[in-house]
């Protein structure tokens, strides 16, 4: 796996914040690097500094001092605009609340990113939102509205807006939190579908379940990592899916 | 963003608060409907009395007795026009090409039953010109052969009054039971749009009403015709130069006042313009208070839509971006305001001119300004709010609740 270069490299990361007079610690200096195709849950509790670091991964926040390296490029001292650049281009989010745009349908909220990208054609952004909600299994309800969808399948269609400017890592915050067990297997069983095809994923999470998806789990405590493993033993989403008792009221959000 | 996507998303945020739109693009209706038929008004009367005094003869001097105001009571001064002022002007003045006095005596013409309670007006020949009068029938008095004669040229107005249903040349009229032979008719000149009838007149030469109606020599006011357009200033130099000459005048003031068709045309049309302008501050007033409404509404829309303004930057949206998606927000606001005022306004306009017969001219100029206006108040109010929508922090926004 180290024999490639680092998708996503953090080295000696810092971010305070002010609050009145008092200034606080987010991050003490982190350092990782996130390989191409791996699958890494980010864990920790609250406080942790695991938010403050996925909106610096995300390029939504600059870091006080240390260094960011996305995809071969600096992000430390981007603009604006350079950094939304980043963020339509190379990044792809999953939110815990779906975020998606209500009243609007699916498929428009799929090629909502490629809207911000002049260089993508209306025919192309259309045929490549159609390909990510494929992916997602949600072809044939992409002219729902939210309102008309299942939290689940709310979320796929995030997953798939995640999915269709093809980044180079897809970040997702807590993306299983609002979701009953069952149902978060079913996402995890997607997420560990894109891993298999080749994606790399960041997932912040405070599930300790959730983390035995992935390849490996980086733990921040305090502001500081403090564990980096790499897991033996991955479970399989759609197996632990099977096993779980079956529904007798399915639950809505 | 292309701006028809944009224009896209802006109307689907419109559509989705379909009252609140509507209650905005309400208040830009108003306004510019306000502007447009104030303007109209403004306009339509200025037009009309142009048009007006414009029929009243262009190249029109009129000469009056000079009247001051002591103590609040008018007093007219001793200075008297005469008749022999009228033929010093004809015989000496260059730059006229036509003069006659005017003497009035107010009473009513009577034919049989018939009667119509019309002005007398002693003029001579050259009145006509002056006023742009056309006979219709028959003939004018002449200033020598009809010298005091008891002959008069009637308007159609006064026509229709007496003579219903017959000709009246050749017929008499009675005024003040003085009887008057009907030479000649005039042609129909229309009513001014405020209320004085230029068809009821009654001509009769002006010696006729000096000897046997007032029996006075002075003259209240003398007409003449400069010879065109731009020798009106001359003209009444020339004037003035030889009423003066015949008075041996050496005081500083001049003995009379005179008014030329221009000078009159530019003094009601300073006041009509003055009036328009003072319409259209008020309409504007409430265009602006539109704006004001279309910047409240915006604000509280860039509030609402935090989380998604939040999610947008999240997928890249750049500050720009946004900004331009609120700004064609309050811009398409505006504009459908403008162009649904613009109709109103129009409608609004033709209804009164119908309805109440008032002038009114809604002008291609202040259509295409109020248009111009509604772009600019949807920038202008819509940029604050749109402004701190680009400004906002994806993190703080998207964890807005």
């Amino acid at each position: 796996m180290q024999s490639s270069k680092p998708i996503l490299s953090v080295q000696n990361l810092r971010r305070d914040f002010k609050m009145g007079d008092e200034i606080v610690h987010a991050l003490r200096g982190v350092s990782f690097d996130i390989y191409p195709g791996e699958f890494v849950t980010i864990m920790g509790t609250s406080g942790s500094g695991k938010s403050t670091m996925l909106n610096i991964l995300g390029c939504m926040d600059r870091p006080t001092s240390g260094h960011y390296i996305l995809d071969g490029q600096h992000t430390e001292t981007l603009k604006r605009d350079a950094l939304a650049r980043i963020r339509n281009q190379k990044l792809g989010f999953v939110f815990q609340s779906y975020n998606l745009l209500s009243r609007t349908t699916a498929i428009e909220n799929v090629e909502l990113p490629l809207l911000y990208n002049s260089k993508i054609s209306a025919e192309e952004r259309h045929h490549r939102a159609i390909e990510a909600l494929k992916m997602v299994g949600l072809e044939s309800r992409m002219n729902h509205l939210p309102n008309q969808l299942s939290g689940g399948q709310q979320q796929r269609v995030a997953i798939a807006r995640a999915l269709v400017n093809d980044p180079v890592i897809i970040l997702a915050d807590e993306a299983t939190g609002n979701l009953d067990t069952r149902t978060s297997y079913e996402i995890m069983m997607i997420f560990q579908e894109l891993h298999s095809q080749g994606k790399t994923i960041a997932f912040v999470t405070h599930e300790p379940d959730i983390a035995t998806f992935s390849g490996r789990t980086i733990t921040l405590r305090d502001g500081l990592l403090k564990k980096d493993v790499i897991n033996e033993n991955v479970q399989n989403a759609k197996v632990a899916f099977e096993m779980l008792p079956p529904p007798e009221t399915f639950e809505e959000d | 963003m292309n701006p028809f996507t944009l224009a896209k998303i802006a109307l689907r945020a419109l559509l989705r608060n379909r009252m609140r739109t509507f209650l905005s693009v309400l208040g830009i209706v108003i306004g510019v409907a306000a502007v447009i038929t104030m303007v109209a008004m403004g306009e339509g009367s200025k037009k009309s009395i142009k048009e007006q005094m414009t029929a009243m003869g262009t190249n029109a001097i009129i000469i009056q007795l000079n009247q001051s105001r002591r103590g609040g009571v008018q007093t007219e001064s001793t200075e008297l026009l005469e008749e022999e002022d009228v033929i010093a002007i004809r015989e000496n003045a260059t730059y006229i090409n036509g003069v006659s006095p005017m003497v009035t005596v107010g009473g009513q013409a009577i034919v049989g039953n018939n009667n119509s309670p019309t002005t007398l007006s002693g003029v001579s020949a050259d009145y006509l010109k002056i006023r742009n009068y056309e006979i219709q029938d028959g003939v004018m008095f002449d200033d020598e052969a009809d010298r005091m004669a008891k002959v008069c040229v009637i308007g159609q107005t006064v026509v229709k009054n007496l003579f219903p249903d017959a000709d009246p040349i050749g017929k008499t009229i009675r005024y003040k039971s003085i009887p008057l032979k009907v030479i000649g008719t005039l042609k129909a000149k229309g009513s001014g749009d405020f209320g004085q009838d230029q068809d009821d007149v009654i001509f009769t030469p002006y010696q006729t009403v000096m000897r046997r109606f007032s029996a006075t020599t002075n003259i209240r006011q003398i007409y003449a015709n400069s010879i065109g357009e731009g020798y009106a200033a001359k003209a009444t130099e020339e004037i003035m130069g030889i009423l003066k000459e015949r008075r041996n005048w050496t005081k500083p003031t001049d003995p009379f006042r005179v008014f030329t068709q221009e000078e009159m045309i530019q003094m009601v049309t300073s006041t009509s313009d003055m009036l328009s302008l003072v319409l259209t501050a008020i309409a504007g007033i409430s265009l602006f208070v539109g704006g004001i409404g279309i910047m409240n509404i915006m604000y509280v829309s860039v509030t609402e839509r935090t989380k998604e303004i939040g999610l947008r930057m999240a997928i890249g949206a750049r500050g720009r971006d946004i900004l331009l998606q609120f700004l064609f927000e309050s811009v398409i606001i505006s504009l459908l305001g403008g162009a649904i005022g613009i109709a109103l306004g129009i409608a609004a306009s033709e209804t009164v001119k119908i309805a109440m017969n008032w002038p009114m001219s809604v002008s291609v100029t202040s259509v295409i300004v109020s248009f111009g206006v509604c772009f600019a108040t949807g920038v202008f109010f819509g940029w604050y709010p749109a402004r701190k929508a680009s400004r906002l922090d994806p993190i703080e926004a998207l964890r807005f609740e």
